[in-house]
């Protein structure tokens, strides 16, 4: 449960699964709704490294994250993302909130 | 003409969304499809089984049963439960649509289905349950080559 997530400064980076669904979506938010209740976070990172499958329950997941974020006044973004991956974002218009990037970006210090 | 049929019937717990979607690709090997199509696949199945999990059953353990035909390059996959029914066919086909925001639902599994597959066919009754019945069409070279 714990490798999910890995907090760098105010970055909260979530290491998703290789596959997505409604079984672990459930899982993956409690996690990440704990993590951000108890610390200072501006920037939560999906990290689709090892992801091959997701499918709507991820995206509800992603989404569900992202309202928090925007309402804390963080953001949120994704990254390694394959094809697969990038079409069912796409498809879903999840991408229009979410930018994709290539790599994390360094760990965000308090400004 | 090729044809094979397959039936499986499981509980309604969300560990078994990904056995359901697994063995349906399984199932559709024969037809030699690409990773696409069967990636394709297993995302309209998980979206069907999920369906019925939470809004059909609501969380209780009951039934669902897959059928899956092969007719030629046609793969037919039918997801039923017996569960609560959708009052509204047309309105939760809309995407965005759901019932469940509170539970981080994107309204997004029809929409996913229609994507994914070729066809997809929505009957319920309220009170009796739900069946979704999609089609795709897997064609490869390959194919065409043994039948001939």
């Amino acid at each position: 449960m714990e490798q999910y997530f890995e907090v760098k400064g105010t970055t909260l980076i979530v290491k998703l699964p290789a596959e997505i669904d409604h079984h672990n979506a459930e899982e993956l938010r409690a996690g990440a709704d704990r993590l951000l209740q108890r610390r200072l976070i501006r920037l939560v990172v999906f990290d689709f490294e090892r992801t091959v499958f997701m499918d709507s329950s991820g995206i509800g997941m992603i989404m569900g994250r992202y309202k928090t974020m925007r309402f804390m006044g963080g953001n949120v973004i994704a990254v390694h993302v394959n094809e697969r991956m990038q079409r069912i974002m796409k498809l879903s218009g999840i991408c229009k909130l979410v930018d994709i990037c290539e790599e994390i970006p360094e760990a965000r210090q308090i400004t | 003409m090729q044809r094979n049929e397959m039936k499986l019937e499981f509980d309604s717990r969300s560990c078994n969304e990904g056995f359901a979607r697994v063995a349906v690709a399984a199932f559709m090997t024969q037809l030699n499809p690409t990773l696409e199509e069967v990636a394709d696949v297993k995302t309209a199945v998980s979206e069907a089984v999920t369906n019925s999990i939470i809004h059909a059953y609501e969380g209780a353990v009951r039934k669902i049963v897959i059928e899956a035909r092969i007719e030629d390059e046609l793969l037919t996959v039918a997801v039923k439960d017996t569960g609560k029914g959708i009052a509204d066919v047309e309105r939760a086909m809309e995407p965005m649509f759901t019932t469940k925001a509170e539970c981080d639902r994107a309204g997004m599994g029809f929409a996913f289905m229609e994507a994914f597959m070729d066809s997809l066919a929505v009957e319920s009754e309220p009170g009796r349950g739900t069946c979704v019945t999609m089609t795709k069409h897997i064609t490869r070279e390959q194919n065409k080559y043994e039948r001939q």
